[in-house]
């Protein structure tokens, strides 16, 4: 699918990428002024990889995410009042105020779920393409993860897992450059992530992962593939994170000019650019307007929800429970 | 066949083969139910517990797996949210510490820190303990680790009755469920019910009833106490045994009532004793009101705060057998 060309797939995937940055924008905003709790990873120019992964997925797929997961959420379709209710501590929030923006999972769209752990999502996405596999379906199971996970010993036995037994899953680096401090040039000796894929004798390719035309046509391959019982495909996509790892972070390990050179390339700006022949300016406008005035709906629904309860935390433990 | 199609019979089989049996029927009965684990084909299980399974289910359903212990299990939380019913077999305990982040951060949390939104139903069994010159790396009683982690359900099987029928109550469980199997009692046989009956979770078997002390004792040494409970008798001693099958949920009101009319408590697990189990027995039981009838301080006899050694000696020396815990309740019953 041509995401530049087709008005339907630019507009979507425009809509996609702004709902994602206004979402995060308004999120550090709120942590800013005192009015959200805890922590949180913001994607904030990466929004190209979720954006045009999710495209190339259907109803009943899965994804798994990671800590820095608000994009995949979105991508896939997630209730930004849920998401926004759980962020601000409330009962209506996704886990009903038990998880957070680390553990936010919306079972209706097939997100198995944001992870605090790093790699930790890699194994359960095999584990669902072996469910999928087992049950002989056509879903696929595309596993979300950044360059840090690749050194995680569960990426390495999710992904042979995955390989061995020719599961429908597509493992998605988001290459950001940065697993907290330690650049991919410290914690590499490959230059590129996706060479990992050949020791499990998997394709492995690498794209822009600031260009959602790119990373769909990539998804879209591996899926196929994936669905075709043709098994696994890891696809990196290189992208940069422009906020901190979290909200401690002084950036210190990085420069002010790295990080302007990579804000030159964001990648909204970029696909405006090129849908310009497809949509219009007032059509630009209206995917900005649309996703700024959803995000504020969802901070004013979020808000006047009621406040997360700690009366019945004991009996949320188990499912089931009859004890 | 007996003439009444749904009777249950009761036959003598060993713990593995009737660990087996609810393995076959579990499969037998839902399609999502499949084992996965190193060696559980064509091998038959590192302990020969799978057996015959794959040529009866085929190998998508009794799957091998490479020596991969947190992707298996991190497989299993997977298929378990995508709709399936895991079952995972560890072939030693002690490689659990190679699976804890999907144990414990993954497939333990996901149905809390999710609001409820999904559940992980899945089953890892493995077997703990010592008694088989394995050494410190393969013979290992973990069960606090487990216990420790909301989320978790773990059983402890004593018996080939419990072994199948707790086993099919975790497998029908929508929680995971940690099943620590006994290496020495693989081989043990007992009375086993043809059915697929469950055994509930979360209730405290009382093995035998005597009015001067009562044992609580889990896996291996459920066996032990019994025996040992014989030898006090002939000594004029009363031992009721108690056995709590599961440690999560745990049935602490058994063993309070029972602490209630002997007044005297004997705990006596394999694993050691710092931090043991044992040792949130003995605090239900003092924090209950069992704690105003106790005629003796709650006793614990336990392994040794050390790596299970190797040479048979010192393995022996390193957990209770049966003559420490005659010794140790007799102590309690006479002094007190």
């Amino acid at each position: 699918m041509d995401l530049t060309k087709d008005a339907a797939a630019a507009r979507e995937t425009l809509r996609t990428m702004w709902t994602i940055r206004r979402f995060e924008e308004a999120v550090d905003d709120l942590f800013a002024r005192g009015l959200m709790h805890g922590t949180m990873h913001l994607s904030i120019g990466q929004e190209a990889v979720p954006a045009g992964a999710c495209l190339a997925l259907r109803e009943g797929d899965y994804i798994t995410s990671t800590h820095r997961g608000h994009g995949h959420c979105i991508a896939r379709g997630a209730e930004l009042d849920a998401m926004m209710a759980e962020l601000l501590a409330k009962e209506t929030g996704y886990c009903r105020g038990r998880g957070g923006s680390m553990h936010i999972a919306d079972v209706a769209t097939g997100n198995l779920g944001a992870n605090g752990i790093v790699a930790g999502g890699v194994p359960i996405a095999a584990g669902a393409g072996l469910a999928v596999k087992l049950r002989g379906g056509e879903q696929v199971v595309v596993s979300f993860f950044g360059d840090g996970a690749v050194n995680e010993g569960a990426w390495h036995e999710g992904v042979n897992l995955a390989a061995i037994w020719d599961l429908p899953v597509v493992f998605v680096c988001e290459n950001n450059h940065y697993g907290m401090s330690m650049s991919v040039g410290r914690a590499f000796k490959v230059q590129r992530l996706a060479e990992r894929a050949a020791a499990y004798g998997i394709p492995g390719v690498t794209v822009d992962g600031n260009d959602p035309q790119a990373v769909h046509d990539a998804v879209s391959d591996a899926v196929h593939r994936a669905r075709a019982g043709q098994g696994p495909t890891l696809v990196e996509a290189v992208t940069y994170r422009w906020k901190g790892h979290s909200k401690s972070d002084k950036n210190l390990y990085r420069t002010r000019e790295e990080i302007e050179s990579w804000r030159e390339q964001d990648p909204i700006a970029r696909f405006e650019r090129a849908v310009a022949g497809t949509l219009s300016e007032v059509d630009i406008a209206a995917c900005r307007d649309e996703a700024r005035d959803r995000v504020r709906e969802a901070i004013r629904t979020a808000s006047a929800a009621p406040d997360a309860r700690a009366d019945s935390l004991t009996d949320a433990v188990y499912a089931g429970s009859d004890r | 066949m007996t003439a009444v199609l749904d009777a249950t019979n009761t036959r003598t089989l060993t713990y593995a083969e009737a660990v087996r049996e609810a393995l076959g029927q579990a499969m037998e009965a839902d399609e999502r139910v499949f084992l996965l684990g190193e060696d559980v084909g064509t091998y038959g299980g590192a302990f020969g517990v799978t057996g015959d399974l794959v040529h009866r289910f085929g190998e998508e359903r009794v799957r091998d797996t490479p020596i991969s212990e947190l992707g298996i299990v991190g497989a299993a939380v997977g298929a378990a949210l995508a709709g399936m019913r895991p079952i995972v077999e560890i072939q030693f305990s002690d490689f659990t510490a190679q699976a804890m982040d999907q144990i414990v951060n993954q497939a333990a949390k996901i149905h809390f820190m999710l609001g409820g939104a999904a559940t992980v139903p899945m089953v890892l069994r493995t077997p703990g303990g010592s008694g088989t010159g394995a050494a410190a790396q393969h013979s290992q009683s973990l069960e606090a680790w487990f216990a420790h982690v909301p989320g978790l359900k773990v059983v402890m099987p004593a018996t080939p009755a419990d072994a199948k029928g707790l086993l099919l109550a975790a497998i029908d469980d929508p929680n995971p469920v940690i099943v620590l199997e006994h290496k020495l009692l693989y081989k043990q046989s007992g009375p086993v019910p043809d059915g697929a009956e469950r055994v509930r979770l979360g209730e405290t078997a009382v093995r035998r009833t005597g009015g001067d002390v009562t044992i609580v004792a889990t896996g291996v040494m459920v066996s032990r106490a019994l025996e040992a409970a014989e030898t006090l008798a002939s000594q004029g001693i009363q031992a009721s045994v108690l056995d709590p099958r599961t440690l999560r949920p745990l049935d602490d009101q058994t063993i309070v009532d029972s602490v209630t009319a002997t007044g005297r408590a004997l705990l006596v697990q394999e694993a050691p004793k710092t931090g043991g189990f044992m040792a949130e027995i003995a605090a239900r039981i003092v924090e209950s009101s069992a704690f105003g009838h106790l005629r003796a301080p709650v006793a614990r006899l336990c392994g040794l705060d050390v790596p299970i050694p190797y040479a048979p000696q010192l393995e022996r020396a390193a957990v209770p057998q049966v003559e420490d815990i005659v010794r140790e309740a007799s102590e309690l019953v006479n002094r007190w």
